[in-house]
């Protein structure tokens, strides 16, 4: 018994330098030096300036300014319109939208009346943002789950190929850019899937909206 | 569905058979002591740490002896990390804790050191709102690492006593602890954090980043050790994530390729545990029989799980979506799954992690469809032996052998006999208890939890009280009772106004509740395993003869499984008739 006590109380302050210590300081300065960027997040700078994580999806809104000249709140959070000019990732359940310091799933089961309500006004608010640019008009039925659906992370960079090819009508009209070009854009920003056949191509939001912007700068 | 989709579940059995042999054939020899190629690596700090810890590795331990090391072991590694999490603030000097968080409340501290002590990770608390840099590494990796040991080695141990051919001795806890770590745990975490890194994940130790994004909107982007961490959480079956959202945050599980490193990390060791069985047993039939078992399985869950989330939910349908693939979009229910993930890499995901009891997610359980849903709970509800976790799932299916092994005896009509030791009425009582104890648990703590006012206080108001809060509720339970740590995420125990803990309180009565389910299901089981490996160590081994009943073929796998789809199937199917069934089988609203 006392030979035990004095082994574990020895063993766990040793095997937590060695584990909790050791372990974890060699593999932050190997992926350090190996790879920097990865390691530190594939931070993204403009003029500088940091503007965003590559694979960290984000709200391309603006805030909504209330009649009292302040932005207008709604469950302690800013309550924000998307900006027309950007392609928009996927609903998120952070508190605000793809808020990476708090992430967490939606939580809503298959059956559940809250799950419907949410889905419907994801489908509303997204028809109401690229109806009138879609030929033909948009309907629920030809929403791509991904456009519809909350995300796991709360921060999925990423939207499906057939959610941008949609979107991509409101950019070119917006832009005044060739759907061409946009198109062009898209393409180059999809990843395909893991060692071609495990999970599914993205097109990445920030880096496709970076472009964009890069693109109307030159053509302008 | 798509070809690809089946391809990525099909690849993924065949590749995990082809490590998990080579894995099995070394563990082998790195608990008889053999010569193992890391050998010049390791051989003079595990002689150093044998003398610091004052052990001598050499000296055999009964059974009581070694239950004995592992329970105060245990508990000295509980005390430790209980005083870390509680004294944040105390360790600031290391400039681990950026953004000065302070120290949890002692309800949730409590849950919290239960459940990494038992390899469960069950998890209250969010990651990157509560938990410092120091916290992560020196608490929670820590015992990511010795949990998963301490499960590695009652396996061992109960294979040296079915093994063993005279007295009473099943090995020294500290001499398999100590190879555990350094010859298995902590080459295979180098290897895949290093993997995790390249294909993206991060490992640093700054401050959050705070800026504001292109169309002007403040955003903030934790940061933190999270590739080391990652990697054994998914090696040592432990699952708890660094974030909030787990394996399905871009900064732990990239991309659709780590996604499937991380899948293999967590199976790896469970599947090389049932291999090396069969060379220690020296018959390699014996493991291939088992291997086979929990093959088949595995594969019938994850095909389960997946049809079952191509298909969509009830929500989906009544607001107008279709959810058949089309061209660019994977379709089926991607409430709670990324996109880079999709349906099959999501459902095969979670079902990896719960057949295992690892608890991982790479996609939200609670918004599965509900026959998706049922999966995991289905998987809980087999106690773990499809794979289970590093060490409980080869040491409860064992016990499950046993158990077959009696059946059948009964049903032929000869005395049971396992690799030539008689299966006797001592033997099966402890295998008996030693099974009912984990169901026993969740079943009780669950319907304690839904018959109280206490107990109810944590359902999300999503759910309600309707099928989806019972199914909260019973997954609560029945994933910390088999320590696995998944969870229908809405379930609460952990009231949080704004991050850094200040403010905040615990759930008493599901912090509470949750801790003693999960330590009495951990290591009531380990006790009966090990009094078991004690009863066979000392048994005589009789020759087979004409009417031995085999164990490795697969008359045998069938029985098997039989036997652990009834045993779950009785205890289980009230329960998961009332949730997820109930879900799966009407389109109704609730």
């Amino acid at each position: 018994m006392k030979r035990d006590i004095i082994s574990s109380a020895i063993g766990i302050i040793v095997l937590t330098l060695l584990c909790g210590i050791v372990y974890p300081l060699v593999v932050e300065g190997v992926s350090q030096v190996a790879f920097p960027g990865n390691a530190n997040g594939q931070q993204v700078h403009v003029n500088g300036k940091l503007v965003g994580s590559k694979i960290i999806g984000q709200n391309f809104g603006t805030e909504v300014i209330g009649k009292n000249g302040k932005p207008e709140m709604q469950s302690g959070a800013p309550v924000t319109n998307p900006d027309p000019r950007y392609f928009q990732t996927r609903p998120s359940a952070t508190v605000p939208a793809d808020n990476d310091a708090a992430t967490t799933f939606s939580n809503l089961g298959p059956n559940s009346k809250a799950t419907l309500a949410e889905i419907s006004s994801n489908i509303q608010a997204y028809i109401a943002l690229n109806g009138k640019y879609y030929p033909g008009g948009l309907t629920a039925a030809k929403i791509p789950v991904d456009a519809a659906n909350s995300s796991a992370s709360g921060v999925d960079p990423d939207i499906s190929v057939a959610n941008a090819d949609i979107q991509a009508y409101r950019i070119a009209a917006v832009r005044n850019l060739p759907m061409s070009q946009v198109h062009d854009l898209i393409s180059k920003y999809t990843h395909g899937r893991g060692v071609g056949f495990a999970g599914e191509p993205g097109v990445d939001v920030l880096e496709l909206n970076l472009a964009l912007d890069q693109a109307t700068k030159t053509t302008s | 569905m798509t070809v690809l989709g089946w391809l990525t579940i099909v690849l993924f059995i065949v590749v995990l058979t082809v490590l998990a042999m080579p894995l099995g054939r070394y563990m082998a020899a790195v608990y008889a002591g053999e010569r193992t190629f890391l050998d010049p690596l390791f051989n003079t700090p595990e002689r150093l740490l044998h003398r610091i810890i004052r052990v001598d590795p050499h000296r055999g331990q009964d059974w009581k002896a070694y239950a004995k090391s592992l329970i105060i072991f245990s508990l000295a590694g509980w005390l430790v990390l209980y005083f870390i999490l509680r004294t944040q603030t105390l360790w600031d000097f290391t400039g681990l804790n950026p953004m000065h968080y302070h120290s949890g409340t002692w309800d949730v501290t409590f849950n919290t050191a239960s459940s990494f002590m038992t390899n469960t990770n069950w998890q209250y608390y969010s990651g990157e709102t509560t938990m410092s840099y120091f916290s992560q590494m020196a608490g929670l990796t820590v015992q990511n690492f010795l949990s998963a040991g301490v499960g590695i080695v009652v396996a061992v141990a109960l294979i040296r006593g079915i093994i063993g051919r005279t007295g009473r001795e099943i090995g020294n806890f500290w001499f398999d602890l100590i190879r555990t770590v350094l010859w298995v745990l902590t080459p295979i975490s180098f290897v895949v954090a290093i993997v995790l890194v390249w294909q993206g994940s991060i490992d640093n130790f700054s401050h959050y980043l705070s800026f504001n994004g292109i169309s002007g909107l403040p955003n903030t982007i934790a940061m933190g050790p999270v590739a080391s961490q990652e990697a054994i959480k998914e090696l040592g079956t432990n699952g708890g994530g660094f974030f909030n959202t787990n394996s399905a945050h871009p900064f732990e599980n990239p991309s659709g390729f780590s996604n499937f490193i991380e899948m293999l990390d967590v199976l790896i060791i469970p599947a090389a545990l049932v291999f090396m069985y069969g060379r220690m047993t020296g018959n390699r039939r014996q493991g291939y029989a088992i291997y086979a078992t929990m093959a088949i399985m595995f594969l019938g869950a994850a095909s389960v799980a997946y049809i079952a989330e191509a298909h969509g939910t009830p929500a989906q349908h009544a607001a107008g979506l279709h959810t058949q693939v089309i061209a660019n979009s994977s379709g089926g229910n991607l409430e709670g799954k990324d996109q880079r993930f999709g349906i099959a890499s999501s459902a095969l995901f979670d079902t990896v992690t719960t057949v295992t009891s690892c608890g991982a997610v790479n996609s939200a359980i609670e918004s599965f469809t509900g026959i998706g849903g049922a999966v995991p709970m289905a998987n809980l509800s087999a106690s773990e032996v499809i794979f289970g976790g590093v060490g409980t799932g080869l040491y409860s299916i064992l016990l499950y052998v046993l158990l077959a092994v009696f059946i059948g005896g009964l049903m032929v009509g000869r005395t049971p006999e396992y690799l030539g030791k008689k299966i006797e009425a001592k033997e099966i009582k402890l295998v008996a208890i030693g099974l009912l104890i984990t169901p026993l648990t969740a079943l009780f703590c669950t319907s304690l939890a839904t018959a109280s006012a206490a107990g109810r206080a944590s359902i999300s108001t999503a759910a309600g009280i309707a099928p989806q809060g019972f199914s909260e509720t019973f997954y609560a339970y029945l994933s910390q009772a088999n320590n696995n740590g998944s969870a229908f995420a809405g379930y609460s125990g952990y009231i949080q106004p704004t991050a850094g803990n200040i403010g905040a309180h615990g759930i008493k009565f599901a912090d509470i509740l949750g801790g003693f389910d999960m330590m009495f299901a951990r290591y009531a089981p380990i006790l009966f395993a090990l009094a078991v490996a004690g009863a066979l160590a000392g048994k005589r081994v009789s020759p087979p003869g004409l009417g031995t009943m085999r164990t490795d073929n697969t008359t045998f796998v069938v029985l098997l499984i039989g036997v652990i789809i009834l045993v779950g199937a009785l205890t289980f199917f009230p329960a998961l008739l009332l949730g997820p069934i109930v879900q799966g089988l009407t389109p109704h609203l609730y």
